[in-house]
């Protein structure tokens, strides 16, 4: 792919469209730290005011534990839910032609424009006990509604957005070359799924997953409606910082939230470090061929 | 340019010109169920206090959580009044905020309760489940229904309301915790607001018995859509719920407006105030200014009170709510 070298225009070459990359870096840094390091910052800064103590009893306490563990694995399992089917429909809205694909292309970016309040409602009102849903599923023994179950469809809900934006660009500029090359050389399609489509689609099927896990571990508006929130069961972290606020304790809110931002940091160093892992082994996998 | 200027600068000497034309502004930061009730008043008092004094009076009304609500009032929203769930919330405005004097609840009549309620049951017609009383709520097959403590003031009321049941019961602390753990445990869904709690057992069909404040039971008895379907259960005893109203005097003093801050609260004793307050299902605290047909709705209950049944909003706060109090020992896994 990176082998055509696009012929560079003379007009374009030592011309910026933006004056000066002093400036340019300056106000561009200027933006970032404003909008996203500076809360960031005080975020911190309060939490290191609480001290050792503070935070260790934080983490301890045993009903955080829990709402940390709900909040991650739902949000991680939901990701993955999410990368899968965003996978899918993207490559159902790259490949194929067929009446309403515009429309489809243009729903898929709902979630993103609906208050995610709504979306909780409308998803309660579908998979709780008289529901369209919930009415089939819950006699058979699938409780959905207010069980983890039910925060898992809010989260990937709100996910899969970006699971088939990130991986529809890559798909459209990978073209079906490759496969045709790979299927005259005998492969099967399973083989040229697994050998040649795969891994080209990997890194922005990882960055979709991050996204959407990141996007799931905060989120409030839609979880709130489905969970039930009750204490060890289905409360999700977020809204045990509420329940601090509610209670006056900014410091208790601070922690929590600290906490999570910072295991969800971590979280999204290790997934963004996998693509690279990744391309240093196929390297050397060329090397050894 | 310069037309553009001064276009600029005779809009805003005209905005000036009218803001300055006897124009005065409140702002009432309330909870959430009241939305109709001050919608009626707000209208009501502008007209009275036109008459009286010649002075246009816009009213805003801000509707959310009453612990939300306080807190955006302490974090820099400018209130003139507010009316709230329960004394909690305007105390830590007066507490974290230092926005208001500690005795502000003093200043006006009832402990600046204008109107009350109390929290009753609601249940599907017919009553299916035989819910009497409170000991019916823990029996096993009955789900119940009531917000979270943590995040709504109101929740807070059937809490108490159950605790004050309990201990006339058993007389013994600890198989009191035993009996609200035994009621949270038929609680299938925490929601985080009592709105959000009527949703889930109007519309979403789920539990048996809906907590609720009675004025909240009257409107859902009284909505068109679910008329017929619910009827209410009266317990033997329940908790004289108390929202309270107070002018903020921090931003009173600042906006100019604490003549009318004051005069907008007195408003609410007055029989007309009472009036608006029984028809929107709330008990008004003189009921002798309120036509006895009207009052017929309110069926006679055993109260208690915050302060004689628990010494005070701020011991309670402290004992049942904060992180660690009883409400998290309910909780506490076993």
């Amino acid at each position: 792919m990176s082998t055509l070298a696009l012929p560079s225009l003379p007009a374009a070459r030592g011309r910026r469209p933006l004056p000066g990359f002093g400036l340019s870096l300056g106000l561009g840094l200027a933006w970032l730290s404003l909008v996203v390091l500076l809360p960031l910052a005080a975020l911190a800064v309060r939490a290191a005011g609480l001290g050792l103590d503070g935070w260790l009893r934080a983490v301890q306490d045993p009903r955080v534990q829990a709402s940390l563990k709900l909040s991650f694995g739902a949000a991680l399992l939901a990701a993955a839910l999410a990368s899968l089917a965003g996978a899918l429909v993207a490559w159902v809205l790259v490949r194929y032609r067929f009446p309403g694909r515009r429309l489809l292309d243009a729903l898929v970016d709902l979630p993103f424009a609906l208050p995610t309040a709504v979306a909780g409602i409308a998803l309660t009102a579908i998979y709780s006990a008289n529901g369209w849903m919930g009415r089939w599923l819950e006699p058979a023994g699938l409780k959905i509604a207010y069980a983890p179950a039910g925060i898992v469809i809010a989260l990937v809900f709100i996910g899969l957005p970006f699971a088939v934006r990130t991986v529809q660009p890559v798909l459209e500029a990978l073209g079906r070359e490759q496969e045709e090359a790979a299927a005259s050389l005998g492969a099967s399609r399973l083989t040229t799924l697994r050998r040649v489509i795969l891994p080209e689609l990997l890194p922005a099927l990882l960055t979709g997953f991050s996204l959407a896990f990141a996007r799931g571990l905060g989120e409030y508006g839609s979880v709130i409606f489905i969970a039930g929130n009750l204490p060890y069961k289905t409360e999700i972290a977020p809204l045990l910082i509420t329940i601090r606020l509610e209670e006056y304790d900014y410091n208790g809110a601070i922690a929590i939230a600290a906490l999570l931002l910072a295991a969800s940091f971590l979280c999204l160093l290790a997934i963004n470090a996998i693509p690279s892992l990744f391309a240093h082994e196929r390297r050397e996998q060329r090397h050894d061929a | 340019m310069k037309t553009l200027l001064s276009s600029f600068a005779l809009a805003f000497a005209l905005a000036a010109g009218t803001a300055s034309a006897k124009d005065v502004e409140l702002l009432n930061v309330s909870y959430d169920p009241t939305r109709e009730f001050y919608a009626e008043v707000n209208t009501a008092f502008a007209a009275q206090w036109k008459q009286q004094t010649g002075e246009t009076l816009k009213i805003r009304a801000s509707h959310g959580g009453s612990g939300k609500q306080a807190r955006s009032v302490i974090d820099g929203l400018e209130a003139d009044v507010v009316t709230l769930a329960l004394a909690a919330d305007i105390d830590a405005i007066a507490s974290n905020g230092k926005l208001l004097p500690a005795n502000w609840q003093t200043r006006l009549p009832h402990q600046s309760s204008p109107y009350t309620s109390t929290i009753v049951f609601l249940v599907r017609k017919g009553n299916p489940k035989g819910v009497r009383d409170w000991g019916d709520l823990v029996k096993p097959g009955v789900a119940v229904i009531t917000p979270n403590p943590k995040t709504s003031g109101g929740a807070r009321w059937n809490y108490l309301a159950a605790w004050a049941w309990a201990s006339q019961q058993y007389r013994d602390g600890g198989k009191v915790v035993d009996y609200l753990t035994r009621l949270f445990k038929n609680v299938p869904v925490l929601d985080t607001g009592a709105r959000g709690s009527t949703t889930t057992f109007v519309e979403r069909g789920i539990g048996d018995v809906l907590l609720a404040w009675e004025n909240e039971a009257l409107l859902t008895l009284n909505d068109p859509a679910t008329r017929g379907k619910f009827e209410i259960v009266v317990p033997s005893l329940s908790i004289k719920a108390e929202p309270p109203v107070a002018w903020v005097d921090k931003n009173v003093a600042k906006h100019g407006t604490r003549k009318q801050a004051e005069a907008y609260l007195r408003f609410l004793y007055t029989p007309e105030g009472q009036r608006l307050a029984a028809k929107h299902g709330y008990r008004p605290a003189e009921p002798d200014k309120v036509p006895a047909a009207e009052l017929a709705r309110f069926p006679q209950v055993k109260q208690v009170t915050i302060d004689n049944a628990f010494g005070g909003w701020k011991k309670t706060q402290a004992e049942h709510f904060a992180d660690g109090g009883f409400f998290d020992r309910i909780y506490q896994p076993k």
